[in-house]
């Protein structure tokens, strides 16, 4: 039985179609994400799901209840963690703790156990108020608030945006920790290489899911051939890559260019050949295995 | 890109800040060169911030050289100011000023009127291929036009350098792609691209790289020697095994 379940949920803002039509599940025990750019839709969903929002149409469920219906028992069973820091800033960091526990009418002794990885970082600072926190900290206390509770499935809108790549890899692996002790974890981010540390995930563009599936099977349904294009000319030379008859897509991923091909039987040398015509001499050129945001561009275009 | 001394437009040379007995940055030395993108990397409080305030001529420097586009930082802070461009991805456009009326108030902060302010600010549409959008309030536009436009204004008095703080985050890949390919078409035609990003994909864009850790420069090179030299497959493994080493709690 699925967790959490998302049934032709849409939902408008005036003019702007927020969410088109969106089902969706996640099991049991699992850490998905959800992933795609701003604007894409991965906040209303999560409001709509931990009740602060209503869908305009179609329903949602968290634990077989309703989210409309059942708005109070979903947030005791809830953990949420909005993309924007919304903690007492006048509070202490151990006030604040203290003040959603006793919301939820639990104390902070009753769960530590969970929080203790992420808190025991926190402690040195417990007196200091939460506006004065670092971006790191703040976000360590905010996982902190949302988990005393012991939600048992809990919702993080963009945790790691805005984080460096040490702290953003530190935080991943506290999620997986608290994978391993029961909870179902849905996180959104606009960083697609944090796909591959999901176990299945959504991407979403536009109000709009593009696809649903474990990061490494999307590499394995890419439709075309896929070939980097080294050479230090060839990002200025785009529009003449563009312009080969087999060309589907080039796209820079650094200082390499993707070439993705609609031609079955392309070849390295095939593709050399045609870059020596425009000008370009001794290209490296090797077939590649996609990508997450490979395959999201192709999704995209399609 | 040319490496000669003549081409130089950044010159930094043991660049020390200090605030109290905290040493944010500790002698940095480093040149960039024209028509380069250089890459400056760093976690959260290893002293990025601070030495970009003091390379546009924002905060004066404890000790130290630094040159930025030939003018001093010491002495001739306001003539930085006026030969950058800027773009941050927290603050750039006004959302509640059309597209022309944006780059009306930029143009003119940049000190550019009359008949030049309008050349440039049509040049600049048409470049854009904005024309149907010019009167269309910024809140409409979608993110990645935004962030092209942002990037356009920055440079419309035609700067030498260009710094650019975290500049590309939250966008699709596509229009990622799209930024990254007008960052190269303007380095290629000779101006100098200042990049700051937590997007580790993002340094492979660079031409060259920087790593702060608490303070210090630890690595400056290309992304690929970069990788060579520490065995790894991505600069995030590169960022991740050296900001690593790091004390400093922000």
């Amino acid at each position: 039985m699925s967790i959490i379940k998302i049934t032709n949920v849409s939902k408008s803002y005036a003019t702007v179609k927020a969410l088109k039509d969106i089902t969706l599940s996640v099991e049991r025990g699992e850490l998905f994400g959800l992933i795609g750019p701003d604007g894409a839709g991965k906040t209303t969903l999560m409001r709509i799901l931990t009740t602060l929002l209503l869908p305009d149409k179609g329903s949602a469920q968290v634990c077989e209840l309703d989210v409309v219906n059942y708005y109070r028992k979903v947030r005791n069973i809830l953990g949420y963690m909005p993309g924007q820091f919304s903690l007492y800033q006048d509070l202490s960091v151990e006030e604040n703790l203290k003040f959603f526990a006793g919301v939820f009418g639990t104390t902070i002794e009753e769960n530590y156990h969970l929080i203790e990885d992420v808190y025991k970082m926190l402690e040195p600072f417990k007196n200091r108020p939460a506006g004065k926190l670092s971006g790191g900290m703040k976000q360590k206390l905010a996982l902190s608030c949302a988990l005393i509770h012991k939600p048992e499935v809990l919702i993080l809108d963009e945790p790691t945006t805005g984080v460096d790549a040490v702290s953003r890899k530190e935080f991943w692996g506290l999620l997986r920790k608290l994978k391993a002790e029961g909870i179902t974890i849905l996180v959104s981010t606009a960083y697609m290489d944090e796909a591959s540390l999901c176990d299945r995930v959504a991407l979403i563009q536009k109000g709009e899911i593009l696809g649903v599936n474990k990061p490494e099977q999307f590499a394995k349904e890419y439709p075309y051939r896929l070939f980097s294009i080294e050479h230090p000319d060839v990002t200025l030379k785009l529009n003449e890559v563009r312009g080969f008859n087999s060309c589907k897509g080039a796209y820079l991923f650094g200082g390499v260019l993707h070439f993705s091909s609609i031609n079955n039987n392309e070849t390295p040398e095939g593709i050399i050949n045609q870059l020596n015509g425009i000008g370009i001499s001794n290209p490296i050129v090797k077939s590649i295995d996609a990508g997450i945001e490979d395959c999201f561009i192709q999704m995209m275009e399609s | 890109m040319a490496n000669s001394k003549n081409d130089i437009v950044i010159e930094v040379k043991d660049l020390v800040k200090r605030f109290g007995s905290f040493v944010a940055d500790d002698h940095l030395t480093f040149n960039v060169y024209k028509g380069e993108i250089f890459g400056f990397l760093g976690a959260n409080g290893a002293g990025k911030t601070t030495a970009i305030r003091m390379l546009c001529g924002l905060l004066q420097p404890t000790s130290g050289d630094v040159k930025v586009a030939g003018f001093d930082a010491y002495t001739q802070s306001n003539l930085i100011k006026a030969n950058i461009g800027y773009m941050s991805q927290k603050f750039s456009l006004y959302n509640d000023l059309s597209v022309w009326e944006n780059i009306r108030f930029f143009g003119g902060i940049y000190g550019l009127w009359g008949k030049e302010l309008k050349y440039r600010a049509d040049e600049l549409i048409n470049n854009l291929q904005m024309n149907d959008s010019r009167d269309v309030l910024i809140s409409s536009l979608p993110l990645g036009w935004r962030q092209r436009l942002s990037f356009a204004v920055s440079m419309i008095h035609k700067p030498p350098i260009v710094f650019l703080d975290e500049p590309t985050g939250g966008v699709d890949p596509i229009a990622r792609r799209q930024f990254w390919e007008m960052i190269n078409e303007v380095a290629a035609s000779g101006t100098t691209v200042f990049v700051t990003t937590h997007y580790m994909d993002e340094a492979e864009y660079c031409h060259r790289v920087a790593i702060l850790v608490d303070g210090k420069m630890v690595a400056l090179n290309t992304p690929a020697n970069l990788k060579k030299e520490y065995s790894a497959s991505s600069m995030n493994e590169v960022f991740i095994s050296l900001a690593r080493q790091g004390q400093r709690v922000e």
